[in-house]
């Protein structure tokens, strides 16, 4: 185990702080899984953090000038480069400290919330780069499958056979073609200390990786599953429904990997049918029993893929009783 | 105090940034630009400059980071050239529009197609409209002095400063360069204070969407702040002077009292413009040359009175703006002059492309060129020099 | 002509545009978006926080009594706080006017 995480204490339903990072009063839309996350990630990591957002909807809806939902310091540059703004702001941090011109005992967070499109497909070189460099900072990728700010287009990070605007369920080609890209796969191959998968559907589950993520010294990614009823096509009030049904369906796993180490936080012993997962949501309607036959083989397989690294790297554990 | 050194001006450039005492650097290698920041990261790995070195992956990173760390309120330096820059596009309008006080060694070199790392000016003015203060050297000294006068103005302006040197022909020669002695720039420049800068203590917002009802408020008060660095860029420089002696200008004459006929140029292609002169003057001709160092803001009043009484001028481009009137300069030294009763005639030439040598010959054959214009008007708004047809 | 139509002067702008007030959307109401009201019966309610930790919105506070109650002005009525109660406590109302 890592020294920084030795002592670690999470957080429980009972002993929430009371601070939020974000504001009231942000544009998101009704019932958006996405901005969740985001505001539990600036719950847990408190006031003395700086943050950097990527162009996308947790930009558009926190920002409109003259308003601003950040209670922290917050930037945004462009889409692709949050990871390299955040490597100048944690390389500034530490040049400014050792020189005396910043005078901070605690340490001072450095985050980047960017969505799939930011992560997967144009940021993916600065995010290496930065990952490569080993700056501490914790980059957290709010996964909502497609560009949903610019109307539900297809990403790098959207699901076998989802219907986006430019991968249109048609009468030959019936959505995405392609699987998702294994991002955890590309990331932990940089050999950073902490790596985890996390969800709104299990608030002080994705609080305390968030919070571990900026304790360890080293670059630290979440990868976040975002839902988002309105590109989704589910009921604002099946927000978490949908996200809780992602892990029980084996969709989604969580886990972490500390140092390399496979931690399976969620072992689905029994899992839901995929179907059910798929079948609430709209952008999944047109599917045929084959396409739903390919990805429950296809689930069933990555996650065998997953037991195997936890068995041979790390370790499994089974449901906590957290929440 | 006043010691000079032979030095390549890359090295030299690298030692005046590590004097400014800058807290991150952050470069990706390009030619002809590596000599300064190889010799920054020695610098900085052999103990003698207390700097955070980020190594991005690429030139859009470069200024990336710069930014993110220029934001926080560190000093900050990069440099690059030709499709580094063109790279780093996106990023050099977000730089000024944020008021980032960056400073960037723009090592000049053609861009890519054909692809070329020899000399011109067609990098820097491709960024012409960015929002960023440029200055031009002609020569060693100057490089190394524009660097100070580089972050004194853009931390007094809250805007980013190029200092443009040319590829090769200036940034690998060696030449002779004082310093600075370090007492008297660490007055010059002092420490770097920001009052608005991501700061857990008081929280701002960095970034926000200029709505419709605020984008053309923003970019005029941006826009105001780019003319009033003029008098920054004056005072910066008086305030030089005052300390060595060395005379900055927006816009530098040579022999321009009496000329009748003038070449205007930037860079280090000046120089042999100058030899020109000085070949035709012992023949009785009465030749000048205006040289601007301050590209943007444009100094249109320097320039103005710099020109004298002219009849004619010969404006030497070295890029193509392509499809346009002119070349870049051609353009603004014609726009400049419609603001002005005075109306020479102007003759454009782009010369000096890819590092094709303009010697101090082909100066004497221009301004013969430009006298045949005080007779004859040119025909074309603007040719390329040199050309083989 | 598109004159004057800035929400503030040039000359009052912080340099770059930022905005130099933390958190200040909190004036900015989006509770006129709801459909839907969620209203909350105490008698079932056990004060667990799921409500709270859960909103979007960050729209319920803790009351003297230790319930959640939900802050209108903000709640857009998606509601994820009637999904997931633990007990059923809380159920969307339409909004009639």
């Amino acid at each position: 185990m890592r020294p920084e995480l030795k002592n670690f204490k999470g957080f429980t339903l009972k002993n929430l702080p009371e601070y939020e990072g974000f504001a009231q009063g942000h544009r998101a839309c009704q019932g958006c899984g996405t901005v969740l996350p985001l505001r539990l990630a600036l719950k847990a990591l408190g006031p003395n953090t700086i943050a950097v957002t990527s162009t996308g909807c947790m930009e558009i809806v926190s920002s409109p000038f003259p308003y601003t939902s950040w209670n922290v310091p917050w930037i945004h540059v462009a889409f692709e480069n949050s990871a390299t703004v955040a490597s100048g702001i944690e390389a500034a941090i530490k040049a400014l400290k050792r020189k005396g011109k910043l005078k901070s005992k605690e340490k001072i967070n450095v985050v980047v919330f960017a969505g799939d499109g930011a992560t997967f497909d144009i940021g993916l070189q600065w995010l290496s780069g930065a990952l490569e460099r080993g700056h501490d900072f914790v980059y957290i990728c709010l996964d909502n499958e497609a560009y949903m700010n610019t109307g539900v287009q297809r990403s790098g990070a959207t699901p076998f056979g989802a219907h986006t605007t430019t991968s249109p369920a048609g009468k030959i080609i019936k959505g995405q073609t392609t699987w998702k890209k294994n991002l955890m796969g590309i990331v932990i191959a940089h050999n950073i200390p902490y790596a985890a998968t996390a969800n709104p559907a299990f608030p002080i589950d994705l609080m305390n990786k968030v919070k571990k993520a900026a304790l360890v010294n080293g670059p630290a990614f979440i990868h976040v599953y975002a839902t988002c009823p309105t590109g989704w096509g589910t009921k604002s009030e099946d927000s978490l429904l949908t996200a809780k049904l992602a892990v029980e369906t084996r969709v989604f796993p969580l886990y972490e990997v500390i140092d390399g180490k496979y931690i399976i936080n969620r072992k689905v012993d029994k899992p839901k049918p995929v179907e059910e997962y798929l079948k609430i949501q709209r952008r999944f309607r047109h599917l045929t029993p084959e396409q739903i036959a390919y990805i429950q083989e296809r689930v069933n397989q990555e996650y065998e893929k997953l037991l195997k690294l936890a068995e041979s790297f790390g370790e499994t554990q089974t449901e906590q009783k957290d929440e | 105090m006043t010691k000079k050194f032979a030095k390549e001006v890359s090295i030299a450039v690298a030692e005046a940034v590590a004097q400014c005492k800058v807290d991150v650097i952050s470069a990706y290698p390009i030619t002809p630009q590596t000599h300064i920041v190889e010799h920054l990261a020695e610098l900085v790995n052999n103990g003698e400059l207390d700097a955070e070195y980020i190594p991005v992956e690429s030139e859009h990173a470069a200024m990336s980071a710069c930014i993110g760390a220029a934001a926080t309120g560190a000093r900050t330096f990069t440099s690059t050239s030709a499709q580094g820059l063109l790279l780093m596009y996106e990023t050099l309008f977000i730089a000024s529009g944020m008021r980032l006080p960056i400073v960037m060694a723009l090592v000049n070199r053609s861009v890519s197609a054909p692809i070329s790392i020899w000399n011109d000016h067609s990098d820097v003015m491709s960024m012409r409209d960015a929002g960023w203060i440029h200055f031009f050297a002609e020569n060693g000294q100057q490089a190394v002095d524009l660097i100070y006068h580089a972050y004194k103005v853009a931390e007094k302006t809250l805007l980013p400063v190029a200092v443009n040197i040319d590829g090769f022909i200036l940034s690998h020669v060696v030449e002779p360069v004082t310093f600075l002695d370090q007492n008297l720039l660490d007055k010059y420049l002092p420490p770097l204070k920001i009052k608005y800068k991501l700061d857990p203590k008081n929280p701002i917002t960095i970034g926000a969407i200029g709505v419709p009802e605020i984008y053309t408020e923003a970019k005029k008060a941006q826009d105001e702040a780019l003319k009033a660095s003029y008098k920054i860029i004056l005072q910066a420089w008086k305030d030089f002077e005052k300390l060595t002696g060395r005379k900055y200008l927006p816009v530098e004459t040579y022999q321009m009292e009496d000329a009748e006929v003038a070449i205007v140029i930037m860079g280090s292609l000046a120089e042999n413009a100058m030899n020109a002169v000085d070949i035709l003057r012992a023949k009785g001709k009465k030749v000048g040359v205006v040289r601007i160092r301050l590209w943007r803001p444009f100094p249109t009043k320097d320039f103005l009175k710099a020109i004298g009484k002219v009849k004619t001028l010969c404006v030497v481009d070295r890029a193509v703006s392509h499809g346009a009137t002119g070349g870049p300069v051609g353009i603004e030294v014609r726009s400049a002059l419609y603001q002005s009763n005075k109306r020479p005639r102007v003759l454009n030439l782009i010369a000096g492309l890819s590092g094709r040598d303009v010697t101090k010959e082909d100066f004497v054959e221009i301004f013969e060129k430009t006298f045949e214009t005080l007779t004859k008007k040119p025909t074309t708004p603007y040719e390329i020099y040199g050309v083989k047809e | 002509m598109p004159k004057d139509q800035g929400l503030i002067s040039w000359k009052e702008l912080a340099p770059g545009m930022y905005i130099l007030e933390p958190g200040n959307s909190k004036k900015f109401k989006t509770g006129d978006w709801r459909a839907f009201r969620p209203v909350l019966d105490k008698d079932k309610c056990i004060k667990c926080g799921m409500c709270y930790i859960l909103c979007p919105d960050i729209c319920y506070q803790q009351d003297q009594d230790g319930f959640f109650i939900c802050n209108l002005f903000y709640c857009k009525g998606c509601g994820i706080c009637a999904a997931n109660c633990p007990k059923k406590a809380i159920t969307m109302v339409l909004e009639e006017e």
